[in-house]
């Protein structure tokens, strides 16, 4: 199966070679919105932290990968469209090596996206105090989200009758980090935007994310925001796996 | 391999019966495909052929009905089943992003040979691709595809290979290409069930015909036994034009 995972994957990598404007489209309404908000709106927005971008940095990343996974939905489709899928579901490989090497695809895909984020932050004043412990703690909690998402993408990926269905579920969950503490303290908010905001994956995540970065204790924070992250990845990755099963049987 | 001689034919289908949810597709299909012969499946649009092909290549299980290819289980023993096939489904299944010939490489590396881009160099000769394997495959054209699509399907020499509709959208020449190709096949030992529409196609290719009706095979034998069905030839004289096709090929200087 990992051969098998292997040489797909590298099929798949070569597409993102290829094209390299996934990549770029995915980064680009990310960095759009961290100059928006930095550079606009920021001064108004008071977080209580001392640079903005420090503040922001965390949730754009959880909107680079919300607004990446669709890629993944989209690539899944076309190889179902294209008759591609059932060659290789009619060949002796490893069934789930088709779904691993989508899935491993995206980390690498959105990994770089992020990486093409982080640097924007660093040349508009982002700063960090974390240590090397903090930045893979970073990375980690950004590997399995990303994980995650990218098994809720699988599900449309499979089952979209359409392009268009295929990559629109992901609207909802780039918009997520809006209705938290991604862009504002949700002490403003009125008391059910605000209950609905604290009790919300994304915030646990971005504070976790901002605590690291400024090199702050995390507390139980990072526990809820791992929590978040591995259950959502735990019961993405049954749904995607019983939808495929029904798919190939 | 001696227990697979004993096998007299390759694919057997017995009572294969199949619904998508109130359609009923197949009503029960029996067909045979000897080794190293070539069977077409024809009927018309909806017949239930791809459904046929797909259930025989383990992407689809029949709601009754048995079939064994290369004599395994198309449901019990689907592993086994899929390392003695090879689909070249109705759409070219290639990858448009990768060049051809990176195409066959990554297929040989799933079907675990060495020495795959030996092979892929091999394939693209045989299908005189050599000049287009290092292009992307979106750049090709109908017959091209078709031709890596089928090359691609011979990679690892499986046993069996199903085609479903191989010249659907091909421009004449690239039809023949492609006839030359199945034909070759079979000549090497290859069994080979196609399914089509063109009853041109079949009679050009295959050494049984399967007539696939309302859900059964209502006809099965060799051209000269399914002419035996109608009454005696008719003599008449008719003056022989060529073709549109024979024009065609003709003009554009195809081979026939």
């Amino acid at each position: 199966m990992i051969g098998d995972t292997r040489v797909l994957l590298g099929r798949s990598l070569r597409h993102i070679a290829r094209s390299p404007d996934t990549i770029i489209t995915t980064a680009i309404m990310p960095i759009a919105l961290l100059l928006l908000f930095v550079f606009v709106f920021g001064g108004a927005i008071e977080t209580g932290s001392a640079e903005y971008v420090d503040y922001l940095l965390p949730g754009i990343l959880i909107i680079t990968i919300a607004s990446g996974i669709s890629y993944t939905a989209y690539r899944l489709f076309l190889d179902l469209q294209g008759g591609i899928f059932e060659r290789f579901q009619s060949m002796p490989i490893a069934r789930s090596a088709v779904l691993w090497a989508h899935v491993l695809t995206s980390l690498v895909a959105n990994l770089i996206s992020l990486v093409v984020v982080v640097l924007v932050a660093l040349l508009m004043g982002f700063r960090t105090s974390a240590d090397v412990l903090g930045w893979l703690a970073v990375l980690g909690i950004l590997v399995i989200f990303t994980l995650a998402l990218t098994w809720i993408a699988v599900i449309p990926g499979l089952t979209a009758k359409s392009v268009d269905g295929a990559s629109a579920f992901a609207y909802p969950l780039v918009f997520l980090p809006f209705v938290s503490s991604a862009f504002v303290p949700t002490e403003t908010m009125p008391a059910p935007v605000r209950a609905f905001a604290e009790n919300q994956p994304v915030t646990s995540i971005v504070d976790t994310l901002r605590n690291l970065f400024a090199g702050q204790p995390v507390g139980t924070g990072i526990w809820t925001a791992l929590a978040w992250c591995v259950g959502i990845l735990v019961v993405a990755w049954v749904f995607a796996t019983m939808v495929y099963k029904r798919k190939i049987s | 391999m001696l227990a697979l001689m004993s096998t007299p034919s390759t694919v057997v289908v017995q009572g294969l019966e199949k619904s998508f949810k109130d359609v009923t597709v197949l009503r029960g299909v029996d067909i045979e495909v000897a080794r190293g012969s070539i069977v077409a499946l024809l009927g018309s649009n909806g017949a239930g052929k791809t459904t046929v092909i797909r259930i025989l290549s383990t992407l689809l299980k029949a709601d009754a009905g048995t079939a064994t290819v290369n004599g395994f289980d198309v449901v019990s023993q689907a592993a086994d089943v899929r390392e003695s096939i090879s689909l070249t489904g109705q759409f070219a299944a290639v990858d448009e992003i990768l060049t051809g010939r990176e195409n066959l490489v990554m297929v040989a590396r799933l079907r675990h040979l060495k020495n795959a881009g030996t092979i892929a160099d091999e394939l693209l000769r045989r299908f005189s691709l050599i000049e287009a394997g290092g292009r992307r495959v979106a750049t090709y054209s109908g017959g091209m595809r078709r031709r890596l699509d089928i090359a691609m399907s011979l990679i690892g020499n499986p046993p069996v290979i199903f085609l479903d509709e191989p010249t659907t959208g091909l421009d004449p020449e690239a039809r023949l290409e492609v006839w030359q190709a199945v034909k070759e096949l079979a000549a090497g030992g290859t069994t080979v069930l196609l399914t089509t529409q063109h009853l041109e196609e079949a009679e050009h290719l295959a050494d049984r015909i399967a007539i696939l009706h309302e859900g059964r095979i209502i006809v099965n034998g060799t051209l000269a036994e399914l002419k035996q069905l109608l009454p005696p030839a008719k003599v008449e004289y008719v003056e022989k034009q060529p073709t549109l096709e024979d024009v065609f090929l003709k003009l554009v200087g195809g081979k026939k």
